[in-house]
């Protein structure tokens, strides 16, 4: 019945194109979530009124996040296309889609990260440092805990807008259901695959908003 | 234990133009060891800068800070994070992390002294004792009232044996029962620890219940300071006095003078303020026996404080104007304060 529907499908390639694109978001989002949250912490803790004030770090870290965060992607990843070569060797493959996927997510959620630690009732943190807190200990024991269940929302979030990368870096010959959905489905007019591919992508992100909700729930004991 | 030598705190004003803000005036003062100090004022008046520079969490701009023998205007890092373990503080907002468990919020001042981790658990168990949360271990502060939450903060302050705690406004968010009951574990901890407790507030209610001493702060500056006790019978300042009537005389008292002088023309409206001894002494069974008056009494109040207690009556004296006046010269030579507050 499947093949009546669907003529045009080859589940081999599906399945490839499925691991490539799963490949490319766990690996950019593992990435994206370590590079965020130093992202974030430096722009929080550097910060008017903060641990590290420093107007100087402030500016550069701020100003790198909100340039990388405002070019659109598909430009990213043709600006990145020297620094891939130079670093992947290869800008074909899901290895080469990585360091544009990481360069456009951690500062997006870099963004997420300060706005989840501003949360953070100041009260709390001076407790810490009248306790006789170092920087350290307030970071990893204050901070970065009560933060957490913003973390995690802001990392499914970013988890989904990366799904959404894949797919356009599939365009330019980095694999994945984008590829397929583009090469094989649109290019050679067979919708099926296409639809499939769109099926199959919905699942992923559908898949990743509820575990990273159940995390969430967990984590929130306010 | 404490001692502020001629200390100021002035801020900057960076933005917006205009003047620097003088937020601690000029303060001196001495706090003895194992003493309830109570500082007042309104907001504003510099009492919560005040109580950070106990600390360390705010550097005085001049003068000195020494707490338990350490300068804490000029110490920093390790020497002034080691400090602060033996000067600890509750919070008006509890300030308690949220995503730990009562146990687990206890602990955290213990695991950042690197207090090992079965001694910890101990010492956990002790002070949730002490501040009589059995049973509470495990919940989160989520699930707590707030009287609960306080007593949190209170075990989290002692958990590394401090010799002084500082509150600020430690129960300020508190209804009244739930204030009183902290004030009482407050007395109980300065009794059984002899720990040296320094608080600020805006309500004489909690002076007058646990303070021995007590300093008023108006705009950066002390304008008054003693026993609390003084404080009540003599207070100097306008300021002070506002404060001291917050607790001597309840808010109907002022219409309830006024109907009794529109009901009764003619005599005299006195206020009396009983100290201490002179609150049992039958002044006024005497007055009467000695005097062709008559008296009516229209409120009293006692109040009792951590040196004694104190009174106020007000009476409304009636007779022949002689006798009156007589009556209230015999009241001027007594032990007590006597005020006539109209004729």
């Amino acid at each position: 019945m499947i093949e009546t529907y669907f003529p045009n499908v080859m589940w081999e390639r599906i399945s490839e194109a499925t691991q490539e694109t799963i490949y490319m978001t766990v690996i950019a989002l593992v990435a994206t979530f370590f590079l965020g949250i130093i992202l974030g912490l430096l722009l929080f803790l550097t910060s008017k009124g903060n641990l590290w004030e420093n107007k100087l770090i402030y500016g550069v870290v701020a100003a790198f996040v909100n340039i990388f965060r405002s070019i659109p992607f598909i430009i990213l990843i043709v600006l990145l296309i020297p620094f891939t070569k130079a670093l992947v060797g290869s800008i074909i493959g899901a290895n080469a889609a990585l360091p544009a996927l990481i360069i456009g997510a951690a500062p997006f959620y870099a963004r997420m990260v300060e706005i989840g630690l501003r949360e953070i009732d100041k009260g709390v943190i001076e407790a810490a440092k009248s306790m006789g807190a170092t920087s350290f200990t307030i970071i990893w024991k204050v901070l970065l805990p009560e933060s957490l269940p913003a973390l995690v929302s802001g990392i499914t979030v970013t988890a989904i807008a990366l799904v959404g990368y894949t797919a356009m870096a599939g365009m330019i010959g980095a694999g994945g259901l984008g590829n397929l959905a583009y090469l094989e489905g649109f290019s050679r007019g067979q919708a099926d695959v296409t639809l499939v591919a769109t099926i199959l992508v919905l699942i992923i992100v559908f898949v990743l908003q509820f575990i990273g909700d159940i995390i969430t729930r967990k984590l929130d004991k306010r | 234990m404490i001692t502020l030598n001629d200390v100021s705190k002035t801020y900057a004003k960076t933005f917006k133009k205009g003047t620097s803000i003088k937020a601690v005036d000029h303060v001196s003062l001495s706090i003895e060891q194992g003493e309830i100090f109570g500082i007042i004022g309104y907001s504003g008046a510099g009492k919560s800068t005040l109580i950070r520079m106990l600390n360390g969490l705010e550097k005085p701009t001049e003068g000195t800070v020494k707490v338990a023998g350490r300068d804490m205007g000029a110490i920093k890092g390790r020497e002034l994070r080691k400090a602060r373990k033996e000067v600890s503080m509750i919070f008006q907002h509890f300030n308690l992390l949220w995503s730990r468990t009562v146990s687990e919020n206890i602990e955290f001042p213990l695991e950042i002294a690197k207090v090992p981790k079965k001694i910890r658990k101990a010492r956990v168990q002790e002070l949730i004792k002490l501040v009589g949360l059995e049973g509470r271990g495990d919940a989160y502060p989520s699930q707590l009232s707030g009287g609960q939450k306080q007593r949190v903060g209170i075990a989290r302050a002692l958990a590394n044996n401090p010799k002084v705690l500082l509150c600020d406004e430690a129960t300020s968010a508190l209804d009244p029962q739930t204030t009183d009951d902290i004030l009482d574990l407050l007395v109980d901890i300065n009794k059984r620890l002899g720990l040296t407790i320094v608080l600020i507030t805006h309500e004489m209610h909690v002076i007058r219940k646990i303070c021995h001493r007590v300093a008023v702060m108006e705009r950066g500056q002390v304008v008054e300071s003693g026993q609390v006790l003084d404080v009540f019978k003599k207070p100097k300042a306008p300021i002070t006095k506002r404060f001291v009537q917050q607790v001597t005389e309840p808010e109907e008292t002022k219409e309830t003078i006024e109907h009794m002088l529109e009901a009764y023309p003619t005599g005299k409206v006195v206020q009396l303020s009983f100290i201490g001894e002179s609150a049992e002494t039958p002044v006024l069974s005497d007055v009467i026996r000695s005097y062709k008056i008559n008296v009516n009494i229209m409120q009293g109040k006692i109040s009792q404080t951590q040196n004694g207690s104190y009174g106020t009556l007000f009476i409304h004296v009636d007779g022949e104007q002689s006798e009156v006046a007589k009556a209230i010269d015999y009241l001027h030579k007594q032990d007590i304060g006597v005020e006539v507050i109209s004729e």
